[in-house]
């Protein structure tokens, strides 16, 4: 069964994937991409690892695809459409895809996976915030703080935008 | 097969056992999904059927009118009459519109709506999705929601829409951080996010007596947000229909409009649902301390029964606040969060997160 819902999620990320790429209408490339990264929500959620995927949803599709459709809205008209890639650009963009693929598919099946003997359990919500906030061997109160300090830099960076926009109307 | 109206865990492990001595567990599992969704649909059904019903009196006994009357006794079968025109009603499509997304806008809105509704515990038992993550999962997925009202107002390729939505997503997006924090002031007491452990931790009462003012202050926030959340009166600028026509759903009709007015007041049951649990108890009794006779009176009263009347109350607050509150301009609307809800917010949570430390809570 979970087979069968993992190739079903797969499937419908690498059929969106393409689909955003390929697509001359921008929303709809947007649309695709939100699809792809719910699909891909779908596939944390089926090995249990609930946190990343809320996380997934939360950030991707709640926040940047949401970002970058209001961007569309604001700029683009309903008939806009893509111009039609020059085919040279095509023919160097696939192959770039097919050496990337094959440079992947390569490092894959070179790497002998170790199958863990004991049963992996998904970590809850306070062992990741006991994690983020702890400072012994393995802790990342660093990262963290220094991720509080670039997000606060940006927020107090933004208010001063806006501000500087109001004085001069 | 015993059943238990205090306890639904009785009804669903008979009805699991049933069908795991009858089919094998692949089996199972896909008839126990296709269940719990056919569950949900009807539970949309009879909630929107009956929620348009109850906002129609309600506004008539505000504006001092009768409401419907004449569709069956006290106008009872009105809103079934409703449904039925509005599904036998053509679904017009502008020639202009995206007509994939025109098409897709309104099911990705009510996909969104399911998603949050598998999360709401109705009884002891009765729970779809019990996740570790409770609250930060049904954040993630209506967040998904405001994604619909975007396109929606995009393809439908209409000024009205295109600002309506515009509307919409500026509110929804900030009115989201609210309706999170003032759900977070809870957690810092509960310790957890998961809805069944939140509910355990309200057994000896609920938040909002237990955790002093601020528990009441992020009650007050969290209705106010989610009014907002779910572009409802006085916050319905997204649809001001002297403005705007109707919106981001100006375009549509029959029954895609039905989705998007179904998924509106499912949302609302959904913050009312998760308002309830979390604030109020959910399926918890009224408890009050040590008097064992009164308690033991309350537990009398089936736990889906105390659901549904706290969220009964709860609707009701959100329909008084739509037809007594005249609506707000848009430079309003977004003053009150980023300038008073969410500093207020703020505050609380640290004041909160002291009481906790101290352990000065009940």
């Amino acid at each position: 069964m979970e087979t069968y819902i993992f190739y079903i999620l797969a499937g419908a990320i690498l059929i969106f994937a393409l689909l955003s790429v390929t697509t001359r209408r921008v929303l709809r490339a947007a649309v695709y991409l939100l699809f792809a990264l719910g699909s891909t929500a779908g596939i944390y959620f089926m090995v249990e690892f609930l946190f990343l995927a809320a996380v997934q949803l939360l950030v991707y599709v709640g926040g940047v695809v949401v970002l970058i459709i209001f961007s569309i809205l604001l700029t683009s008209q309903i008939n806009d459409r893509l111009e039609q890639p020059e085919w040279l650009k095509v023919m160097a963009t696939m192959l770039l895809v097919v050496v990337g693929a094959g440079l992947s598919l390569f490092v894959i099946r070179e790497y002998d996976f170790n199958i863990s003997e004991t049963a992996m359990t998904a970590p809850t919500v306070s062992d990741i915030g006991l994690k983020l906030l702890s400072y012994g061997p393995g802790g990342y109160v660093l990262p963290f703080e220094v991720i509080s300090i670039l997000l606060l830099a940006a927020m107090i960076g933004a208010i001063v935008i806006a501000k500087r926009m109001k004085e001069n109307d | 097969m015993e059943f238990s109206i205090y306890d639904f865990s009785t009804l669903t492990n008979s009805i699991h056992e049933g069908l795991s001595n009858s089919f094998s567990p692949t089996w199972v599992m896909i008839i126990e999904m296709s269940l719990v969704g056919l569950a949900f649909l009807g539970l949309f059904a009879v909630l929107g059927v009956t929620l348009v019903y109850a906002e129609r009196k309600v506004s008539a006994v505000i504006q001092q009118r009768m409401g419907p009357m004449r569709v069956g006794k006290w106008g009872l079968l009105q809103t079934i009459a409703d449904v039925i025109k509005l599904v036998l009603k053509e679904p017009l499509m502008n020639r202009q519109a995206d007509k994939l997304l025109f098409g897709i806008a309104p099911f990705i809105i009510i996909i969104a709506s399911f998603l949050a509704v598998a999360a709401v515990p109705f009884a002891k038992g009765l729970h779809a999705l019990d996740f570790d993550i409770g609250i930060l999962y049904v954040s993630a997925v209506s967040s998904i929601g405001v994604i619909g009202i975007l396109l929606a107002g995009w393809s439908s390729n209409n000024k009205y829409s295109l600002i309506g939505a515009m509307r919409s997503g500026a509110q929804i997006v900030s009115y989201e951080l609210s309706v999170g924090l003032s759900l977070l002031t809870i957690v810092v007491l509960s310790g957890s996010l998961q809805f069944s452990e939140i509910i355990e931790s309200q057994a000896n009462g609920w938040w909002i007596f237990k955790g002093h003012i601020p528990a009441f202050i992020a009650f007050v926030v969290f209705l106010i947000a989610g009014t907002a959340e779910t572009n409802r009166g006085p916050f319905d600028l997204a649809e001001a229909e002297s403005e705007l026509t109707a919106g981001f759903h100006t375009e549509y009709s029959g029954i895609k409009f039905a989705f998007f007015f179904l998924a509106e007041f499912a949302n609302m049951f959904i913050i009312c649902a998760i308002g309830a649990t979390v604030f109020l108890g959910g399926w918890m009794p009224l408890h009050i301390g040590d008097l064992a006779g009164f308690n033991a009176i309350m537990d009398f009263i089936p736990p889906i029964v105390w659901f549904g009347m706290k969220v009964t109350f709860l609707i009701f607050l959100m329909m008084w606040f739509r037809w007594t509150f005249p609506r707000l301009r848009i430079d309003q609307l977004l003053k009150l969060e980023w300038k008073y809800l969410l500093p207020i917010n703020l505050v609380n949570i640290l004041l909160m997160a002291f009481i906790g430390l101290m352990g000065w809570h009940f």
